[in-house]
């Protein structure tokens, strides 16, 4: 388990017979980390110019993004002009490509590739759509009410955590935000806060726990809507309650915790995303946690992640009002979830190139999405080398400044104090727009994009 | 060079009204005079400084979490096209960042102010701003629920909050100071507000809604800063509360201040059954106080979305009507709300607030103190300005939507005794040279030498409404930007920074409460200014 940090970790060692030769390692303090949504910004880091060797205060996986910022790259200044060339080639020549991945991108590389979708006319969607997206669904039903992460820290003596295990999945989640950490109106940190875990299984963030509810899997929803219930002091099925694998004094017991709290938040993870009826899922949440507000401040969030998807929403919102799956093919932004979802779109077939910003992105769709990745002419754009065989691989920067949003939305700024010889997504994906925009443009008419009334 | 040649010029800061005369435009600014360069033959058009909007709400966190929220509206909504000039994006009630952009410009707006900036998150309202093309911009950001100062005003440390008001101006790269429902977004955060001007703020000993109204807007006169406080009084779209907008405006007696959408501060009557306009009773106030300016907040009915700082009326709103809600709380500062909201013509309480807006526009007498706003998207989206500029300038048109309303509105109103018809100059007063005044920016709203070069052109027409929402040419910087209806170019825009000067001793007050009480830390919070485009940066 990993919930403290810890203190000066050496992420790299260096050569011990030459190192009164080396010069001193420079000290960079407040380095933010975009290893997962919690976008720490404590870290201190000592480097040489070349590689970081010790980043203080990141946890384990945070070590390790910090580990893959080198200076080396391994292509030349003529293999990438070439490669953004038969990239550029790929895409004019497709009826619709795709553009997905960029949850470990900048904001400013999302900017590019939403721009590089929309003169396409092809389709651009993010990781979003294979986790919280249910989320934003749930939000476009009935609304979402949230908060920033301080809030949690200063104020809230109730946190529950709903099919997540920020443990793993969001390591500092505790330390910073939710748990050990002190605040204005928390001042004994963990003595002040009732921490409740929803999960099917045991977890290192159950081991936490002052409260572990055991729910059977699928059954997120029935348990929602029947604490929402409960906490109405309405009537609701017994036989459906039996079914969530919960009985009603726990669901009573909760029920109290949460009406006498005085703000409480209820963080929903990968549990209530990747299960049957996933943004009904997230609207229950919703739906219960406007109930509470009648009773006291209640909260919810989604555990997002990776380290910036939040800023795609963000991003992809204000440039075409939708936070996911958005369609260009008409010359102006549709959405439809499913529809233009990357799983869906290459499950289906319908895609006939793709451009993956990220390869994890990649890795994370499923089998039938996959497979057609490796029958269409593929693009991938990262400093690691992809899990499958694109037909253009472009190696990137690990790491590149601009600008990552925090899993509750608040934007950092990325300074990576190394600069790597290898290009970032951002340069790469204007390199992509420039070479297009030397090729022969498309232009939506109205008469070709409007049906007639 | 650019000039514009044979209109009817309206310049009312050089008290210019209706003069056929040349504008010449060089390097970006109004010149004397000039050879070359292209000559717009403008006889028998309309020449108009670039509209300025003193109050709108289209960047941030809060707009863009409405965005993200109602896919409904944005498919019901004009698509904008991508083309050789202009970005794909989509009009309705909250158009995306481009497209909000080229509506702007198309109607011949050249600069605004977004007015409501969350400081912890004004990166990404910055960024927004980028993306937002051709319009200069200036930014409010939020302070009057902002713990850190008011529990110095508690402490009656009136100097360091000072201060600390300072280095967050500086620190968000704001250009003026927002306060929203004084102590009620941070009562919110307890499930409480602040109606009351006397109620202490929950969460303190004896601050008060009044007192921080009056402190911040004694700091920002101290501070010299170039727009008053911009205040959203306490008590917002409540039935009877004029008491409350009245009780603000004298607390603000010895001080400069900017009251946001005065509609939704001007109701009479106790509840929701009893709702009337006492806009004659604000108006009366106002004209008589010259330390004040508004903006009208008018409302027109059809779809809008409701946004504000303003946590716990949102809360109220959503348990109105039942749809949408939703709400972000943020550490330390603030807080938003967002609603979807239609307002009916046959609905009472819309009825009068759609009177309401257009008394006050009609009731105030100085029309440089009042401008053009709809609270944009709340009372409904700028686009539609040129229809509240034809109810303002045409009597007839107006009596015959009045008679569209329930006789019960009707009744609540003084609407129909009103005969004042605006002309053409206190059109341009009241949306261009008055809010450019009350901003401030002593570049915009208006034609004369060393001005920025922003114009719009419009064919003269009887219909104010078609008038105005299709000028014949825009110009921004001295470029032409809309001709025809089409967005020719796009510049980049500029933004606008106050620059206080504060001791840099109080960094090492906020230091250690950042630690204690922010998740960001210290150092990384401050806004870098390499975020906003050609800034320009005012010292005072
Ligand atoms: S918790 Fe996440 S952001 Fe923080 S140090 Fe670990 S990986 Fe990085
Ligand atoms: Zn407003």
């Amino acid at each position: 388990m990993a919930v403290t940090a810890t203190d000066g970790f050496i992420v790299r060692k260096r050569s011990t017979t030459i190192t009164t030769l080396l010069p001193p390692l420079s000290v960079v303090p407040n380095a933010t980390c975009a290893g997962c949504g919690c976008v720490c910004d404590d870290i201190e880091l000592q480097h040489d110019g070349r590689s970081i060797y010790v980043a203080k205060n990141a946890c384990e996986r945070g070590e390790a993004w910090f580990r893959e910022q080198t200076v080396e790259r391994q292509s030349s200044e003529v293999l990438l002009d070439a490669a953004v060339e038969a990239a550029a080639e790929i895409l004019h020549a497709a009826d619709l490509p795709l553009v997905f991945g960029l949850g470990d991108s900048t904001c400013e590389a999302q900017r590019e590739a939403i721009a590089l979708a929309e003169q396409l006319g092809g389709t651009i969607d993010t990781e979003t759509s294979l986790s919280h997206g249910s989320m934003e669904m749930a939000a476009q039903l009935g609304g979402k009410i949230t908060c920033t992460l301080g809030e949690v820290k200063n104020r809230a003596d109730f946190v529950l955590y709903w099919g997540a295990n920020p443990a793993e999945t969001h390591p500092r989640h505790f330390e910073r935000y939710t748990l050990t950490t002190t605040g204005k109106y928390t001042p004994s940190g963990r003595a002040d806060r009732t921490l409740v875990v929803v999960d099917v299984r045991e977890t290192a963030s159950t081991a936490e726990a002052d409260v572990f509810l055991r729910i059977r899997p699928g059954q997120d929803f029935e348990a929602l809507s029947i604490l929402r219930a409960v906490v109405q002091g309405s009537r609701f099925d017994e036989a459906k309650l039996a079914a969530t694998g919960l009985t009603l004094d726990q669901l009573r017991d909760l029920s109290r915790r949460m009406k006498k709290a005085r703000y409480g938040i209820v963080f929903v993870g990968m549990g209530l995303f990747q299960t049957r009826g996933t943004f009904m899922n997230c609207a229950a949440v919703t739906a219960l946690v406007i109930e509470l507000n009648s009773w006291t401040r209640f909260i919810s969030m989604p555990m997002r992640s990776p380290g910036n998807v939040s800023g795609a929403d963000a991003v992809l919102s204000y440039t075409t009002g939708y936070p996911f799956a958005v369609n260009f093919s008409r010359g102006y932004p549709r959405y439809n979830p499913g529809e233009f979802s990357a799983a869906g779109l290459l499950a289906r077939g319908e895609v006939d190139a793709a451009l993956i910003v990220g390869t994890d992105a990649a890795a994370r769709l499923p089998q039938a999405a996959r497979d057609h990745l490796s029958r269409i002419p593929t693009i991938t754009l990262d400093a690691k080398p992809p899990t499958f065989t694109p037909r253009v691989h472009i190696t990137t920067a690990a790491v590149a400044a601009g600008t990552v949003y925090r899993m509750d939305k608040v934007p950092l700024t990325l300074r990576p104090p190394i600069t790597s010889a290898a290009p970032s997504d951002e340069t790469v994906l204007r390199l992509i727009r420039d070479a297009l925009a030397k090729k022969s443009a498309w232009y939506p008419t109205a008469a070709a994009v409007m049906p007639a009334k | 060079m650019l000039r514009i040649q044979g209109g009817t010029v309206y310049d009312p800061a050089n008290g210019v009204n209706g003069v056929v005369k040349n504008i010449v435009l060089d390097g970006g600014k109004v010149v004397t005079s000039g050879e070359g360069g292209r000559t717009i033959d403008a006889t028998g058009m309309i020449v108009f400084p670039g509209g300025v909007d003193v109050h709108t709400h289209v960047a941030g966190a809060g707009l863009n979490f409405a965005r993200s929220m109602i896919p409904e509206e944005h498919r019901q909504s004009s698509p904008i096209l991508r083309s050789r000039t202009k970005r794909a994006g989509i009009g309705g009630p909250t158009p995306t960042s481009f497209a909000t952009g080229y509506l702007y410009a198309g109607m011949g707006w050249t600069t605004v102010n977004e007015a409501a900036v969350p400081m912890l998150t004004a990166k990404r309202t910055h960024d927004e701003l980028h993306d937002t093309p051709i319009v200069d911009k200036a930014c409010c950001v939020l302070m009057g629920n902002n713990e850190l100062i008011l529990d110095l005003l508690e402490r009656g440390e009136h100097e360091r909050a000072k201060q600390v008001v300072a280095w967050y101006l500086w620190a968000a790269k704001g250009y003026g100071i927002k306060v929203v429902n004084a102590g009620g977004v941070a009562a919110w955060k307890w499930g409480k507000d602040a109606k009351k001007l006397t109620d202490v703020v929950e969460g303190y000993h004896s601050l008060t809604p009044g007192a921080i109204i009056a402190s911040l807007a004694r700091i920002i006169d101290e501070l010299n800063l170039p727009h008053p406080m911009h205040l959203h009084c306490n008590n917002l779209g409540a039935p009877g509360n004029v008491g409350t907008t009245l009780e603000t405006m004298k607390t603000l007696e010895s001080h400069r201040a900017h009251l946001a959408h005065l509609q939704y501060h001007a109701y009479g009557g106790d509840d929701w059954e009893s709702i009337r306009s006492d806009a004659p009773a604000i108006a009366n106030y106002f004209n008589a106080h010259k330390n004040l300016t508004t903006d009208a907040g008018a409302v027109l009915f059809g779809n809008a979305i409701t946004l504000s700082a303003d946590g716990p009326w949102q809360y109220l709103l959503y348990q109105l009507t039942g749809k949408k809600w939703g709400n972000i709380d943020v550490e330390n500062e603030t807080g938003c709300g967002v609603v979807p909201y239609v307002y009916r013509e046959k609905n009472i309480v819309n009825a009068v607030q759609w009177a309401t807006g257009l008394e006050l526009l009609l009731l105030i007498d100085d029309p440089w103190r009042v401008a053009l706003t709809t609270d944009h998207p709340n009372g409904t989206s700028f686009w539609r300005y040129p229809e509240i500029l034809q109810l303002l300038m045409d009597a007839s048109f107006r009596k015959e939507e009045f008679a569209k309303l329930p006789e019960k509105a009707r009744s609540r109103t003084c609407l129909a005794d009103l005969t004042r018809e605006y002309t053409l100059y206190e059109i341009a007063i009241l949306t261009s040279a008055g809010p450019a005044r009350t901003l401030g920016l002593s570049q915009k709203g208006h034609l004369g030498v060393g001005a920025d070069a922003d114009v719009a052109i419009y064919n003269a027409h009887k219909n104010a409404a078609t008038m105005f929402s299709h000028p014949r040419y825009v110009i921004k910087g001295g470029e032409i930007v809309v001709e025809d209806g089409d967005i020719r170019t796009t510049p980049e825009s500029r933004g606008f920074i106050t620059k206080p000067s504060f001791d840099p001793a109080i960094e090492d007050y906020l230091r250690p409460l950042f630690q204690s009480q922010y998740t960001v830390a210290f150092e990384n919070y401050p806004v870098e200014m390499a975020r906003i485009p050609r800034p320009i940066v005012r010292e005072v």
